[in-house]
């Protein structure tokens, strides 16, 4: 076991992989909560999509990937934000349009530049390879950010996902709120989208959050239940992946798959036994 | 100076007037009952009275050091908040959300009191979503008295309840409003009981078809239709 440990880190791309998906684990099954509960769901898997056509984009001007796709993609999270709020277009036709076409834009780009174009399988299922030192600094201080304004703002966040009428009513800025936890999960998904595939990064959100609700029925119980089961999550599929040589984005998924099973199976039986008692 | 007065005040959606002519004043100590059929209105003066929603025509004027986000509000049901993992201490403790980042021993005791208050604090550890309807009314007027101990605006208490805890709701709320002092307005389209409960009556069809005291309702040919089945002329 140990030996395992020692032999996977001895690579300084397996110590990167560690950090920064450590970060996204947490930062994502924090912001899926408010995020699942407030039925904003699809757009974590939107702001995706349009984070997979920024980076193409920048790989094919040959600008640094995350500088574009950080700004685009909070700007895309404002945007469906608003969108889903006012409701003139249907929210979830709005989310497919602007998804499908950002990754069209994405593909287009990446077949026009030359010399990149293998490179379209990493960006869309993620690479353990793609983090760079930059990479890894950046994402240790915007994650930071996320779990600092996600603590300080923690009841703030509760109250606008619980009954947001009644926040507004009390004079709680919802607008800001909503925004704030849009430009988080915007953040999050850039950071987290270039190891997982812009294809899977939403999964991390939607999962560990609905795996804790499973078994955990307050609010800070499935907060600190989210956490835990996507930082399991992470690790059995980074350890998978490396002794496997499958492919880590993916295993970290099947990893969250497998979790959320065995706890809707766990409530099923406690749901049987009491309705028996 | 009353609580809270309306002159004149219209709503409209898109340029469309929903309700017009309100003139309401509620002094200290008052239980307004604002009652109507469905559609008639009462929701969007809800929503104006919260500051949710700009008044068209008129105005809205607060007096008695009542801020508009010291109401404490009691919203009608709604579907999200049903399979939301929330224990009761964490929905009560979210009607000073707007007031403080972090919970301050005050606000607990307040909290604590609040409770105890409205008969819910065994409740406080369990699961929100697992109450009856009752028990959930009675915790969201415990959150509400968070958010104010001055005036309560109670948007269909009773919508959904069996009638006993219909019975038991009202008498809650006639509590606090009789021996804490607490100022009601209450939204409801059930006319028997507002005018047993109530001191002042506003009926509502997009227009204010009634205002006055619940004593002067009774005698009405409005309040006899609703309530006695007579044909309203």
């Amino acid at each position: 076991m140990f030996d395992l440990i020692g032999q996977m880190f001895q690579y300084s791309f397996m110590v990167r992989a560690l950090v920064v998906g450590l970060m996204v684990s947490l930062c994502s099954a924090l912001l899926g909560i408010s995020l699942v509960l407030k039925r904003y769901s699809m757009i974590g898997d939107g702001l995706s999509h349009v984070g997979f056509g920024a980076l193409a984009v920048a790989a094919a001007l040959g600008l640094a990937p995350l500088a574009v796709a950080v700004p685009v993609v909070v700007a895309s999270a404002f945007l469906l934000l608003r969108i889903s709020e006012r409701g003139k277009i249907k929210g979830d036709a709005a989310i497919g349009m602007i998804s499908t076409g950002a990754l069209a834009v994405g593909v287009m780009s990446l077949s026009l530049s030359k010399g990149v174009t293998t490179d379209i399988n990493n960006y869309l299922f993620g690479s353990i390879l793609a983090m760079s030192e930059g990479d890894v600094w950046l994402s240790a201080a915007l994650a930071a950010a996320v779990l600092v304004l996600f603590g300080v703002f923690y009841r703030k966040l509760f109250a606008v996902t619980f009954d947001e009428t009644f926040a507004r009513a009390t004079g709680l800025r919802a607008a800001l709120y909503n925004t704030m936890l849009a430009i988080l999960t915007a953040v999050t998904v850039v950071l987290g989208m270039r190891m997982m595939g812009a294809m899977l990064i939403s999964s991390l959100i939607l999962f560990p959050a609905l795996t804790a609700m499973r078994f955990c029925k307050s609010f800070h119980g499935v907060t600190i239940g989210a956490a835990a089961v996507s930082i399991t999550c992470f690790l059995l599929g980074l350890v998978t992946s490396y002794l496997y040589n499958t492919p880590t984005g993916a295993s970290v998924v099947v990893a969250n798959i497998l979790a959320f099973l065995l706890f809707y199976g766990l409530e099923r039986l406690r749901n049987g036994k009491r309705a028996a008692a | 100076m009353a609580l809270l007065a309306c002159r004149d005040v219209a709503f409209a959606y898109e340029g469309r007037v929903v309700v017009s002519g309100i003139q309401l004043s509620v002094d200290e100590g008052d239980y307004l009952c604002i009652v109507g059929e469905n559609g008639s209105g009462k929701s969007t003066l809800v929503k104006g009275l919260l500051g949710l929603m700009e008044p068209c025509e008129g105005s809205i004027a607060f007096g008695d050091g009542l801020k508009q986000t010291e109401i404490g509000y009691l919203p009608q049901k709604s579907a999200t908040q049903r399979d939301f993992p929330a224990s009761v201490w964490e929905v009560v403790t979210s009607g000073f959300a707007a007031r403080s980042l972090f919970l301050t021993r005050e606000q607990r005791k307040t909290a604590e009191e609040n409770l105890a208050l409205l008969r819910v604090d065994d409740l406080r550890r369990r699961s929100f979503q697992e109450l009856s309807g009752g028990q959930q009314q009675r915790v969201l007027l415990a959150r509400a008295l968070c958010a104010t101990q001055k005036l309560l605006l109670l948007d269909e208490p009773v919508a959904g309840l069996d009638p006993v805890a219909t019975k038991d709701m009202y008498e809650v709320i006639g509590d606090l409003h009789q021996n804490r002092g607490v100022t009601v307005i209450m939204i409801s389209h059930d006319i028997a009981a507002a005018a047993k409960y109530a001191r002042h009556i506003l009926h509502l069809r997009h227009e204010p078809l009634f205002y006055g005291t619940a004593a002067d309702y009774a005698q009405t040919a409005l309040c006899r239709a609703f309530t006695g089945g007579d044909e309203l002329v």
